[in-house]
């Protein structure tokens, strides 16, 4: 191979880039780092972890991950549907946690969740009950269901179920409120309590009926479109909101409920650009479940934060969490806000980003990378960084800006760890006491030390 | 309007602004008076101006980081944000008048000029873009190899430990490789030599300084021009001197720097011999010019031999090495750097190749010897050699040797000539300033001049002194302006030696090309200004010291 034109990668220091650039050289940097971190115990769980049946695995879990289809099929109550939900029974997100150790947003969230069911009249009796270990929490990663922020999910509350039409597994999320004083957020009072009733009574029976209606609605090819238009489907669903509205509408009309509530239906999921997280979120957490507990691999089936902990499971490992201290994200804080009142990072919407979307789709949404102080060349950045993590890139989700390129699924933990590149999650940013709400929106990494406990049980296991 | 404005701001971030001692005493109650004196709240609606929440949230986030602005919101004027900023303390009543479609900005400052140079910033970041780059960078090789497969040379200058896996990534992709990275394991650089050869690959280096690749410079490295003659090389300023003395007449394909051990016995020129044959499968280069600093013999034939095969015609510059050696091998002999380019030279043009002492006639040189060591005083007699190229100080040595004697160093042609201390001269010295025990926690003395110059003071303090030798090195890697690092020192050293009646002479040569980023002729005048004896090369800066320090008795020792 002659040498007449270099074209050169240079792998180091920048300071060599600069030079031959400055030649007019043809030349590509790469920001090279060490492998582990340089950690000579984890580089040697690697070695051990280089093996063909593990690459096989993994790329059957990835096989799956690419041919699930999800479809919302209908709306129920949680305690009809979800597995091991009981009247008595509080879902939240992240990884599982005693009431104590809960975080302000979480217990907020319980205390409105009791009020709502009839359990308690008041915050002071809900804490009473919540603490007298009559009421059964439980994660939602453990019962087949995902919610964002506090991710409670309790007996009556209306969920989406979706289908998995590939493999037939099905998957459970609550509905999304909208922003500011919200449960989700930790805010407990009248209004939210009222809300969710209203969420209840009304738009849960009608999205049901028009559901029979309409039929299941695809929801990967409607991530598919909004991905081309401008969402990356975590903090950004204007698009992808719109379009089940769209789908939607017409079905909603055909309903006969009564006109001023389908008045009140179409105006509240227009207005809420976060409608179509939860379905979204639940269509992500079937979408890695399909790939959950096949032996040897490492792929990783789930990202997730209380807003105490933050957790991940993997595929060859299942139903174990490995956990470490959630981290407060790089936030935009709403007027009257600041670094102060910031919980650490929590919900289960990280799924979004375990399937490929939010901070992995990043250069579908340049909007959402000005969180940071971002362009579209660095959100293309973060989206090529993610890629260096993953398995595949997914053709059936494209990302205009990146050439129509996929979008980046599949996250391999040797990858992780041998990179040293961690996760990057787009997040809502909760107050830190219980029924402030919403405080801001940010980003950051996931915790390197949950990677390295599911590396050393990989390597330990297998 | 008071309380309004307290809500706003956080009694805690207040007092922190104020020096503790104007605190003590306040009651709360003064405190919130004080606040409220300072505080201006200021708003603006822009009808009809839609932007995205992100974008605008970072909008106000640069604009409270302004001096003087405690809070600052821009947001659409939708029901929830209005509540947002009724919330926050920042509603005002235009406002309220605020659509979903019209732009709200808020201010919450500490005075009426900080609020209105607020307001005035928040124009230019509406507009503002910033500049995209156009650059990507990669996290891993293996990514930048997958979205380049036409890449064809990867450069390598991770730590030590690390660099062979990258380097092998590489090789198994298919790609030439060199490796500027040092403590590499001996057993790593063998095993990836070997792999690089199977596969018809360079390995260029570890340790690899100095290349030039189709006409890039890597690592520290001169502009020289594109021409006939290929260079390999296990020894970095040997091949820039080489390089650039080659850049005067003619010019190079590529200069191919193979790192400081490949001709140890250990790794036995494993890496020159890859780079022979890619010179000898190179089409463009006619001419091969070997240069390495005392090679092992057994490695030193093997290498020739290969280059023997190659059927073109090969120079070989292989400092500290016999003639015969060479000649043996059929290769043209060149004693020092300067010789081997102008060999090359030659044979490229299709003459024959002669030796040259001085460039200029005699007749100058002898002017300059007689001007330099017209005022020396009684006594003045010692060369003392500073380089920043190890090669120039070996060639420096080498020419020294057979016109003044001994030269002491702290690489030393024979072992008894070891300096003592390294940072104490004995009569005749050159010294390798680039070595570990003077770059230890700086950067090498091509990039930092400080412990050379403040040598060169303390050598002029010794009246025995009568020549200072210097080297020069420009190119890409090297300092923006070596020669105006330099004069400071070399004035103050001159002045030194001419309080004892006496004279320093300086003399020095320039490895760089016209069109090096610091060029040769600025650099050649700052120094000739500067009272500087420039040489065209490094060994006719080495002869004329000898000449000088002797004044002219060497030149019956000149051929």
């Amino acid at each position: 191979m002659r040498l007449d034109r270099p074209k050169l990668v240079n792998v180091g220091l920048r300071s060599f880039y600069d030079s031959m650039r400055a030649q007019g050289a043809d030349v590509a940097h790469v920001d090279w780092r060490p492998p582990a971190g340089g950690d000579p115990e984890l580089a040697r769980l690697l070695a051990k972890l280089d093996r063909p049946e593990i690459d096989e695995a993994n790329e059957r879990a990835v096989a799956k991950i690419l041919a699930v289809k999800p479809a919302l099929v209908d709306i129920k109550t949680a305690k009809d549907v979800i597995p091991g939900m009981t009247g008595h029974t509080i879902l939240h997100s992240g990884p599982p946690i005693r009431w104590e150790r809960m975080s302000g947003p979480t217990k907020g969230a319980v205390w409105g969740a009791l009020i709502y069911e009839g359990l308690a009249k008041d915050q002071k009796e809900a804490d009473k009950l919540a603490s007298s270990g009559e009421i059964k929490f439980g994660a939602c990663h453990d019962h087949d269901s995902v919610g964002p922020m506090a991710g409670i999910i309790s007996p009556s509350m209306p969920v989406f179920v979706i289908e998995n039409k590939e493999h037939g597994n099905r998957s459970y999320s609550n509905f999304n409120e909208g922003l500011g004083k919200v449960l989700r957020y930790g805010a407990y009072e009248e209004s939210v309590i009222k809300r969710l009733k209203w969420m209840e009574k009304t738009l849960a029976p009608m999205l049901a009926e028009a559901l029979k209606y309409s039929g299941p609605i695809d929801i990967k090819a409607i991530m598919a479109q909004a991905l081309q238009m401008g969402d990356e489907l975590h903090c950004r669903n204007v698009a992808s909101s719109l379009i089940l509205l769209k789908i939607m509408a017409p079905h909603l009309a055909e309903t006969g409920f009564d006109k001023r509530e389908i008045d009140e239906v179409l105006k509240f999921m227009g207005d809420n650009f976060l409608f179509f997280l939860n379905p979204a979120m639940a269509a992500c957490k079937a979408t890695l479940d399909a790939a959950h507990g096949i032996e040897h691999s490492t792929v990783v089936t789930t990202l997730s934060r209380n807003g105490t902990d933050f957790g991940i499971r993997g595929s060859g490992l299942p139903g174990q969490w490995f956990t470490a201290p959630a981290e407060v994200p790089k936030t935009l804080f709403f007027p009257g806000f600041s670094e102060a009142d910031a919980n650490p990072d929590i919900g289960d919407s990280a799924i979004m980003e375990t399937a490929g979307f939010g901070g992995f789709a990043s250069a579908a949404a340049p909007a959402v990378v000005q969180v940071v102080g971002g362009s579209p060349s660095i959100a293309a950045d973060y989206t090529r960084e993610m890629g260096e993590i993953c398995l595949v890139k997914d053709g059936n989700l494209p990302i205009p800006f990146m050439n129509f390129e996929g979008i980046p699924r599949g996250i391999d933990l040797r990858k992780v760890i041998d990179t040293g590149i961690l996760p990057f999650i787009n997040t809502g940013v909760a107050h830190k006491k219980p029924g402030f709400g919403t405080v801001g929106f940010g980003v950051l990494r996931a915790p390197m030390e949950c990677f390295k406990k599911a590396l050393k049980a990989m390597a330990e296991k297998y | 309007m008071c309380q309004r404005i307290y809500k706003g701001c956080g009694e805690e971030e207040f007092v922190k602004t104020i020096p503790s001692r104007f605190i003590r005493g306040f009651s709360d109650f003064y405190l919130k008076i004080l606040e409220v004196r300072f505080l201006v709240t200021k708003s603006l609606v822009r009808k009809n101006e839609y932007r995205d929440s992100v974008v605008l949230m970072r909008i106000s986030k640069e604009l409270e980081e302004l001096e003087g602005v405690r809070k600052a919101s821009v947001m659409m004027g939708t029901d929830n944000n209005k509540q947002m900023l009724k919330d926050a303390g920042l509603f005002m009543d235009e406002v309220r008048s605020a659509g979903a479609n019209d732009l709200v900005i808020a201010i919450d400052a500490t005075s009426e000029e900080a609020a209105k140079q607020a307001l005035s910033k928040v124009e230019g970041l509406l507009t503002a873009k910033e500049a995209e780059k156009g650059e990507i960078v990669y996290k891993t090789l293996g990514s930048a190899l997958s979205a380049l497969p036409d890449a064809n040379l990867v450069v390598i200058s991770t730590p030590g430990e690390f660099a062979a896996r990258e380097a092998m990534r590489a090789i198994n992709a298919g790609k030439h490789v060199m490796i500027f990275s040092d403590a590499v394991p001996f057993e790593d650089e063998i095993e990836l030599k070997r792999t690089a050869l199977d596969k018809n690959l360079l390995l260029l280096g570890p340790e690899a300084g100095t290349s030039i690749i189709g006409g890039v410079g890597l690592g520290f490295a001169n502009a020289v021009k594109r021409g006939p003659i290929g260079v390999v090389g296990a020894a970095g300023t040997g091949i820039q001197e080489i390089t650039r003395l080659i850049d005067v007449e003619s010019g190079v394909t590529h200069a191919l720097g193979v790192g400081g051990r490949d001709l140890s016995q250990k790794v036995d020129g494993l890496g020159t011999l890859g780079a022979i044959r890619f010179l000898a499968n190179d089409p463009e280069t006619r001419v091969i010019v070997l240069v390495a600093k005392a090679p092992a013999t057994s490695v030193a034939q093997g290498v020739l031999k290969a280059a023997k095969e190659t059927r073109k015609p090969i120079v070989a510059c292989l400092l500290g090495a016999p003639e015969s050696l060479v000649a043996r091998q059929g290769a043209t002999y060149a004693a020092t750097l300067g010789d081997a380019a102008a060999k090359a030279i030659a044979i490229a043009q299709g003459k024959k190749p002669k030796e040259v002492t001085f460039t200029a006639p005699r007749k100058q040189i002898e002017a300059i010897v007689e001007r330099e060591t017209e005022n020396f005083a009684p006594g003045q007699k010692y060369i003392r050699g500073l380089f920043s190229g190890g090669t120039l100080c070996t060639e420096a040595m080498l020419i020294l040797q057979e016109l003044v004697g001994d030269i002491y160093s702290n690489v030393p042609l024979k072992p008894r000539l070891r300096l003592p201390s390294t940072y104490k001269s004995k009569r005749h010295t050159c010294v390798d300033m680039g070595t570990e025990e003077f770059t230890r926690g700086t950067p090498h003395p091509m990039i930092f001049f400080k412990p050379r110059c403040e040598r060169l003071l303390r050598e002029a303090k010794d009246w025995e002194v009568a020549v200072m030798l210097l080297d020069n090195v420009l190119g890409y890697g090297a300092n923006p302006d070596p020669a105006g690092e330099l004069v400071g020192a070399i004035a103050e050293a001159k002045k030194i030696v001419e309080k004892s009646n006496g004279y320093l002479s300086v003399i020095t040569s320039v490895c760089g090309t016209a069109r090096d980023p610091q060029s040769l002729e600025v650099q050649k005048k700052k120094l000739e200004d500067a009272g500087v004896v420039v040489m065209p090369s490094n060994a006719e800066a080495a002869r004329i010291a000898a000449l000088i320090s002797t004044k002219g008795k060497a030149w019956g020792k000149l051929k």
